[in-house]
């Protein structure tokens, strides 16, 4: 039966270009930050809960002294903890975006076009991480205000962009693809604050591994906040340095972005089933 | 500042590479005509309207019957395709043989198969078994192929609210593979045919229902595919968007010999549209053919709703919560 059809297939569209890959992640990650600079008042809302914590949460911390012969202040050690805290809130959220493009009809969209699942899902990893710079700017503000002592020479700068944008794709896609398995809004946001929490008290945000039990410091290890968290105080603070190195707080993330990109496309068009 | 619809209807007319058409001459039938003369459609809506000065813009242009070159072969066909979802099947081995340059209606009441089967055919879901071909491509072995080949409108609104008419275009032209030295000529051009070429850099928030579904099109035609499908193009549309919209359906068939899948629940779209329909009930098509072909079978004053009837009559709708909460959500946005 299927010899009966004689259509040839149509000229009509053009050769498929290189590196089509590529730019369908850049057109998706342009759209993204598109998005963002039509609406810059959503970077105003992201102003609060940065300055809650470093305002009211860190000076009240300090009293508590949980910081024993080390070369920083409290308020030093929970500024780079901040900043991927907000990271980790904001992408959280990513999967809400996912759900409402497709009941917007704009996931069929581009699960219509040519374009790679693998490229869709990375652009807006990358697009994530981007959309999160302006939160650099507004720590290190809040910071300076709360006299943390800063690094501010260009390639500790750079460092601290590369590494949210690397905590922004990750958690991005953690949220993306448990938004694809759940495929409703109340189920995505119940199973999201399910993980979010956990992610971010047991890491060294806040407090160091060393005040935890010993269970909970294995756990920690584990984490992949442990890791930005622990670049960020090694590139941010003048007086920071990395208890894991930074080469393996800069490594760690990238295998495991890989691993859920690949599994993010797997399931971003089954949330259309 | 947005002008409203309607008045964009009207100036619609004179879009660039677009067809005016003029008043009725008075020895020739018009579509209009017939629609008048049809007494076997009393109550018909549409049909039974009196012609008014807005017609000369809105006749639809005459129908061709075939395209050149690539009207003798199927553009879609569907081959014993079938989804089941576990003991239910929802689409079972619908056989539909589509010819180049048709615009084929696709009908049913709610929950018969017909977003099933568009999903299938558009490949956002696999067959459970069987195939469809689209412009030659397998939508089993070759996805990539038949996406690059289809223009696709869903039902919901999918056109990015916060960006502007140009970067939704820019960003789907960039996603088809659009040729960077052709993309702003094709983007400009799209825009034109669907008279939207001065609000390109309006924010979609601010355009009405009918530019949006304007917008759809041209984002859907950037890539310039031989296959457009529209799931339900028309809902929530006030009656002037949707004459536009079906204006520049036959415009697009004509002019460029695209072939058209739409489904609708509206049955004097249908007939204002379709060359031929399929009805799928619970699953299967129960009829298929021209229009007037099967309305013969019913009787010699049937109407379409008749033959729809007389096929699905029985059929409680079973559609549900999610296929009344996207139409309704659709309708509210585009209001």
């Amino acid at each position: 039966m299927h010899s009966e059809v004689a259509v040839q297939p149509s000229a009509w569209t053009e050769p498929v270009p290189r590196f089509s890959f590529l730019r369908a992640m850049a057109a998706v990650t342009e759209g993204e930050v598109r998005k963002l600079l039509h609406d810059p008042i959503e970077i105003v809302g992201r102003i609060i809960q940065p300055t809650v914590w470093i305002m009211i949460f860190a000076p009240v911390f300090s009293s508590f002294h949980m910081l024993q012969g080390g070369n920083l202040r409290y308020i030093d050690y929970i500024v780079p903890g901040i900043l991927a805290q907000s990271v980790l809130f904001i992408s959280v959220i990513y999967g809400v975006g996912l759900l409402w493009e497709r009941d917007l009809g704009l996931l069929q969209k581009f699960l219509v076009s040519p374009a790679s699942r693998g490229a869709l899902v990375l652009g807006k990893a990358i697009a994530s991480g981007l959309r999160n710079l302006p939160q650099i700017v507004i720590v290190y503000i809040l910071a300076s205000f709360a006299t943390v002592k800063l690094r501010w020479n260009p390639l500790s700068l750079l460092a601290v962009m590369v590494l949210v944008i690397l905590g922004s794709g990750l958690f991005c896609m953690i949220s993306m693809l448990v938004a694809c398995i759940m495929k409703n809004r109340e189920r995505f946001l119940g199973v999201n604050q399910l993980l979010t929490a956990p992610v971010f008290f047991a890491s060294n945000a806040l407090y160091p591994l060393t005040l935890m039990p010993w269970w909970l410091r294995k756990i920690c290890i584990f984490n992949p906040l442990t890791y930005i968290v622990d670049g960020l105080r090694g590139c941010m603070l003048a007086k920071g340095h990395s208890t894991y190195g930074l080469w393996l707080d800069f490594l760690i993330p990238i295998p495991m972005i890989a691993l859920l990109v690949m599994l993010t496309a797997w399931f971003y068009p089954r949330v259309e089933y | 500042m947005i002008v409203k619809d309607r008045c964009a209807a009207l100036q619609e007319g004179f879009a660039p590479g677009w067809k005016v058409q003029e008043a009725p001459r008075p020895l020739e039938k018009t579509r209009m005509d017939l629609d008048r003369d049809d007494v076997s459609n009393p109550g018909g809506g549409f049909r039974m309207r009196q012609p008014s000065a807005k017609d000369a813009f809105l006749t639809a242009p005459e129908r061709s019957t075939e395209t050149p070159a690539r009207a003798q072969s199927p553009a879609l066909q569907t081959l014993d395709l079938t989804r089941r979802y576990g003991a239910l099947t929802a689409l079972d081995r619908m056989n539909l043989t589509i010819r180049t340059g048709a615009i084929f209606g696709l009908l049913g009441p709610n929950g018969a198969g017909k977003s099933t089967a568009i999903k299938m055919l558009t490949t956002i879901l696999p067959p459970s078994s069987g195939t469809a071909l689209i412009a030659g491509f397998d939508i089993c072995k070759q996805p990539r192929d038949v996406r690059r080949h289809l223009g696709y409108i869903p039902q919901a609104v999918s056109a990015e609210n916060i960006l502007t008419g140009g970067e939704n275009m820019q960003l789907f032209a960039k996603l088809y593979d659009v040729p960077s030295k052709v993309r702003r000529e094709r983007i400009e051009e799209a825009l034109a045919l669907v008279s939207l070429t001065e609000f390109s850099k309006t924010q979609v928030k601010r355009y009405s229902g009918g530019m949006i579904r304007r917008l759809e099109i041209a984002i859907a035609l950037v890539h310039r595919p031989p296959v457009l499908v529209l799931d339900e193009p028309t809902v929530g549309l006030d009656p002037a968007a949707r004459f536009a919209i079906w204006d520049r359906l036959h415009s697009l068939r004509q002019q460029n010999g695209m072939t058209i899948l739409i489904t609708t629940h509206q049955m004097h779209e249908a007939e204002e549209l379709c060359d031929e329909v399929a009805i799928l009930n619970k699953g299967q098509i129960v009829a298929c053919g021209p229009i007037s072909a099967l309305k013969a079978q019913i009787g010699p004053e049937a109407s379409l709703d008749d033959v729809f009837i007389a096929h699905t009559g029985s059929t409680i709708e079973e559609g549900g919560f999610s296929d009344a909460f996207r139409s309704r959500r659709t309708a509210k946005r585009l209001d």
